[in-house]
């Protein structure tokens, strides 16, 4: 999915640097489709928001272009551009009235006043603050703030918006919600949205597609299930929800991998990105794909000794550290069932996974 | 466990106790008491140093302006006498007025009070002062005439001891006896005598018997003990003293005189019996003889006008008015510069505060988007006039504003001006503008810049990606959002515009001074105090208004020092 030309938005080849001696944002390909919700996801200061002021226009590209419906951007000023955008703290200016804050983008696009306000009025509407118009900013609560801040960026119908972590001041049942508005609002008006976050959550319950970032380059671009399930490397791996990890040298490959762990148990595992024999490699394994029921393994699935080191209850699941080849925290997720087991420390059982749910990756 | 912590609530009607069983209202409040103690200690030592220079001074400039005692104080007889002198029958009061005036201005003279008191009333109506002057030097002779004649009837009448017999209170001769011999035991014995003289006190009858008298030997007594140190007791009468005896005699009935015991009224009889054939002498005559402008109902209707303890001369005079005995008149044409000074003054402070927002916002502006560093070093250089001297600084504009100065100098240089017609930047209102708004101008960047640190970039930005240019984005969404920056600045340059002095003062010449160079010059060069008060108090008021004014227009909540 790298190069292509054929996206609304496409980056071919960026790079960023702010000082000339560092690169920020390192050899970025992206292509973006029309209508599509694109989350870029990635540790901080990996070059999130500096690619996404670089679509907005407030930094220049060092090299290469950034395309907006096939024509090259680099040159337009940022009021030029027509790109929506709803900032990290909302920046909804104090000095006016909600109707007012969205009244600005139409007043300097000299939209007639009868046409003004009933655009005001729609798009308050459209984020449930119709009743809200005549507040100032520093009167509404964080979640209003957020909805107008959307409204501001939606009003003039811009075909893209962008989001720099707009949810990160809310509270956990406000964000929930707000994802959910903002996802459905995003898809009923065909926007395309590119969207930035820390949060892996909102990341994989939101978008279309994730880019993850790191380091200034985009590790796995991919839907939030094939990046869960299929993290092409360790980072990704590690970065989105929780993982266990085994280190280990590739003893065979041939379709599957076969990997010697340190302490000298022998698994299956899928190869991902190791290529040849000896190789150091990351095993990973999702914690709700072990299994300790035997009975439920397929036959020939691989089992492994562990011992219980810690049980915790946490309502709907059950968190189990495990002691398994020598690593200490292995952690497994098993359903609160009414025939489920509950582990007691000290105890010695036998787990087991499928060996596609076991993917080798690099070592880091 | 939930239970236990409930246990109050069983108390529901009736106040709230705290747990030592008092009410928990009276509690707190004691706990609130000693809090609020520790803070008024903290703020005490300010608190009094405040007081003490800053309001105190206040109230008195609010007092003086107002304030008139002088008059009264130093004529107080002329003061009662002269309120029935009508100034516009165009004559001198009357006798009886010029009677009183006599022991009002001998008294003064005396204690050397009568120049003071022409020099205020001169501010009033001018040449009062010389007039006090050359008078005050001749009014102790005023009475000779009728010395002279008493003496000739019983040259008892020039001695003291008579008048000392005729006037004082017996008791107190009798303990000025016995003061007088207590030193010169203390005398013959060399020890040290520090007991102070009794104070001369006047006998009851002879206030109603010879009022005039009576007040006017007082006065002497009082003046010789006090003031010079001397004994009444030794001391001839001033000669308005006969004056008084004169004109008491005149109209004191022989029943009267009785009242003053055998001895007196011997010797009074006699005297009121030779006063009808008196040679008199008119008092108006000695005064015009004295300096003929005595002669001007205009200043003896000044001396009426300003006789009371309170007047509003002094702001009258501040705005180009004076009080005259017809009422308010405007001053004379030549007369009138304070309304001029006041326009003048808040005029140039207007413009200063201009020059100085144009100047400082942009700068302001450039500060507070560098990074860190490089505004920290620039804001040095914004501070730096604060650390050389105000005069210093002040003396520079003069080197460089000059006619033959640097600036010029370039200018000619430069072929923009031509030699002939070198500008002139000094010792105008330019001059004054030039160097003050070069003063003044950390006062408008400081609080502008620490308020656009406030403003996150990212408005601006938000403003862009919504479709607004530039301009749009600074004027509608940056602008509106500095505007507390700009109010704090111009109060502040204002407000220290309006009342500066020694930078119009040095580079001001005439036409380029304030309001405050004339208070000064009312406070150290013409001393008339009372003015600089009253213009000092316009000034605080005209302040207070726009103040005021400024809060009802922008809300001074509006105003942000960062
Ligand atoms: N204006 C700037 N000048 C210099 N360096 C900058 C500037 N803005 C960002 N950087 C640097 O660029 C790198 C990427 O920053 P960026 O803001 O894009 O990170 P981010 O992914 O958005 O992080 P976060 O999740 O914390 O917002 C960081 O190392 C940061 O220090
Ligand atoms: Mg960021």
């Amino acid at each position: 999915m790298t190069g292509t030309s054929d996206g609304f938005v496409v980056f071919d080849r960026v790079q960023k640097s702010y000082d000339g001696e560092t690169l920020v944002v390192k050899d970025l390909n992206l292509s973006i489709g029309k209508g599509e919700f694109l989350t870029m996801l990635g540790p901080s200061g990996s070059g999130k928001t500096t690619c996404l002021m670089m679509l907005a226009g407030f930094e220049t590209a060092t090299h290469g272009d950034i395309l907006l419906d096939g024509k090259p951007i680099n040159n337009i000023p940022p009021h030029k551009r027509g790109i929506g955008m709803v900032f990290q703290n909302y920046a909804l200016f104090p000095h006016m009235t909600v109707a007012e804050n969205l009244a600005f983008p139409l007043e300097v696009r000299k939209i007639g006043r009868a046409d003004r306000e009933a655009k005001v009025q729609r798009a308050l509407e459209m984020v449930q603050m119709g009743a809200f118009g005549g507040r100032r900013p520093a009167q509404l609560s964080g979640g209003q703030q957020q909805r107008i801040a959307l409204a501001r960026a939606l009003v003039f119908e811009p075909e893209l918006v962008l989001m720099d972590e707009p949810l990160g001041a809310l509270d956990k049942q406000l964000r929930e919600h707000m994802q959910f508005e903002i996802t459905r609002l995003a898809h009923n008006l065909g926007i395309t949205t590119v969207y930035v976050t820390h949060d892996q959550t909102e990341a994989l319950t939101m978008s279309d597609r994730v880019a993850v970032f790191n380091d200034g380059r985009i590790q796995q671009l991919a839907r939030p299930d094939e990046l869960y399930e299929k993290p092409v490397n360790s980072f990704v791996a590690q970065f989105i929800g929780e993982n266990n990890t085994l280190l280990g040298r590739v003893k065979e490959i041939n379709g599957t991998a076969l990997v010697e762990l340190d302490d000298g148990e022998v698994i299956d595992a899928i190869p991902v990105n190791v290529r040849n024999r000896g190789d150091r490699t990351l095993v990973s394994i999702r914690p709700e794909r072990v299994e300790i029921d035997p009975k439920r393994l397929t036959p020939g699935a691989h089992l492994i000794h562990a011992e219980v080191l810690e049980f915790i209850y946490m309502g709907d699941i059950y968190r189990t550290r495990l002691r398994v080849a020598g690593n200490d925290d292995f952690v497994i997720k098993t359903r609160n069932a009414p025939d489920q087991r509950r582990l007691r420390p000290g105890e010695h059982i036998e787990i087991g996974w499928l060996p596609e749910d076991c993917r080798a990756l690099d070592a880091p | 466990m939930t239970e236990t912590a409930t246990a109050p609530a069983g108390t529901d009607t009736g106040p709230v106790l705290a747990a030592d069983g008092l009410p928990l209202k009276r509690s707190l409040r004691r706990a609130l008491r000693a809090q609020k103690l520790r803070a008024l200690m903290l703020i005490a030592p300010l608190l009094i140093f405040i007081l003490v220079t800053f309001i105190a001074p206040i109230a008195d400039m609010l007092f003086r302006s107002v304030e008139n005692q002088i008059v009264a104080e130093t004529l107080p007889r002329t003061a009662r006498a002269i309120q029935d002198y009508d100034p516009d029958s165009g004559t001198m009061p009357s006798e009886a007025v010029l009677a009183a005036f006599t022991y009002d201005l001998t008294a003064a003279s005396e204690r050397k009070l009568h120049t003071r008191l022409g020099t205020r009333l001169n501010y009033e109506y001018t040449g009062v002062s010389s007039l006090f002057r050359k008078a005050g030097r001749r009014v102790d002779d005023f009475g000779e005439t009728y010395r002279d004649q008493f003496a000739a009837v019983d040259p008892a009448w020039e001695e003291p001891a008579t008048w000392i017999a005729l006037m004082a209170d017996p008791d107190w001769v009798a303990e000025y006896r016995a003061w007088t011999a207590a030193g010169e035991a203390a005398k013959a014995a060399r020890r040290e005598f520090t007991q102070a003289q009794p104070l001369f006190r006047l006998r009851d009858e002879v206030a109603d018997v010879l009022p005039e008298t009576a007040s006017a030997y007082a006065e002497f007594a009082r003046i010789a003990q006090v003031e010079d140190g001397d004994d009444p007791a030794a001391e001839d009468p001033w000669a308005p003293v006969y004056l008084a005896l004169y004109r008491d005699l005149l109209h004191v009935g022989p029943g009267a005189i009785a009242q003053l015991g055998p001895e007196a009224e011997a010797m009074l009889d006699a005297a009121h019996d030779a006063v009808e054939g008196f040679e008199t002498v008119n008092l108006a005559d000695l005064y015009l003889e004295a300096d003929k402008d005595w002669g001007d109902p205009g200043v003896w209707g000044t001396i009426k006008t300003f006789s009371s303890a309170y007047t509003p001369g002094y702001f009258l005079n501040a705005v180009d008015l004076q009080l005259t005995p017809d009422g308010v008149a405007a001053q004379p044409e030549d007369r009138q510069i304070y309304i001029m000074l006041f326009e003048r003054t808040l005029f140039m402070s207007l413009m200063i505060m201009g020059s100085c927002v144009l100047l400082g916002y942009p700068i302001a502006y450039l500060l507070s988007n560098l990074p860190l560093r490089t505004s920290n070093l620039l804001m040095i250089l914004v501070l730096l006039p604060f650390w050389t001297s105000l005069l210093v600084r002040t003396s520079a504009w003069k080197v460089l504003l000059q006619q033959q100065g640097v600036i010029n100098d370039i200018l000619v240089w430069l072929g923009i001006v031509s030699n002939s017609g070198r500008l002139i930047l000094i010792n105008n209102q330019t001059g004054t503008i030039i160097a003050m708004t070069h003063i003044l101008l950390p006062f408008m960047i400081l609080p502008l810049y620490s308020v656009m640190k406030t403003i996150p970039p990212s408005y601006v930005r938000a403003a862009k990606s919504l479709g607004a240019t530039n301009w749009t984005a600074f004027w509608r969404v940056y602008f509106p959002q500095s505007v507390p920056g700009i109010g704090a600045g111009c109060i502040l340059v204002f407000i220290l515009a309006i009342g500066y002095y020694i930078t119009p003062e040095l580079v001001g010449g005439t036409s380029g001074t304030f309001i405050s160079n004339r208070i000064a010059y009312h406070i150290s060069s013409s001393l008339n105090w009372g003015l600089a008060a009253a213009l000092g108090s316009i000034l605080l008021a005209v302040v207070l208004i726009l103040y005021w004014a400024y809060d009802k227009l922008v809300g001074i909540d509006n105003v942000s020092l960062g």
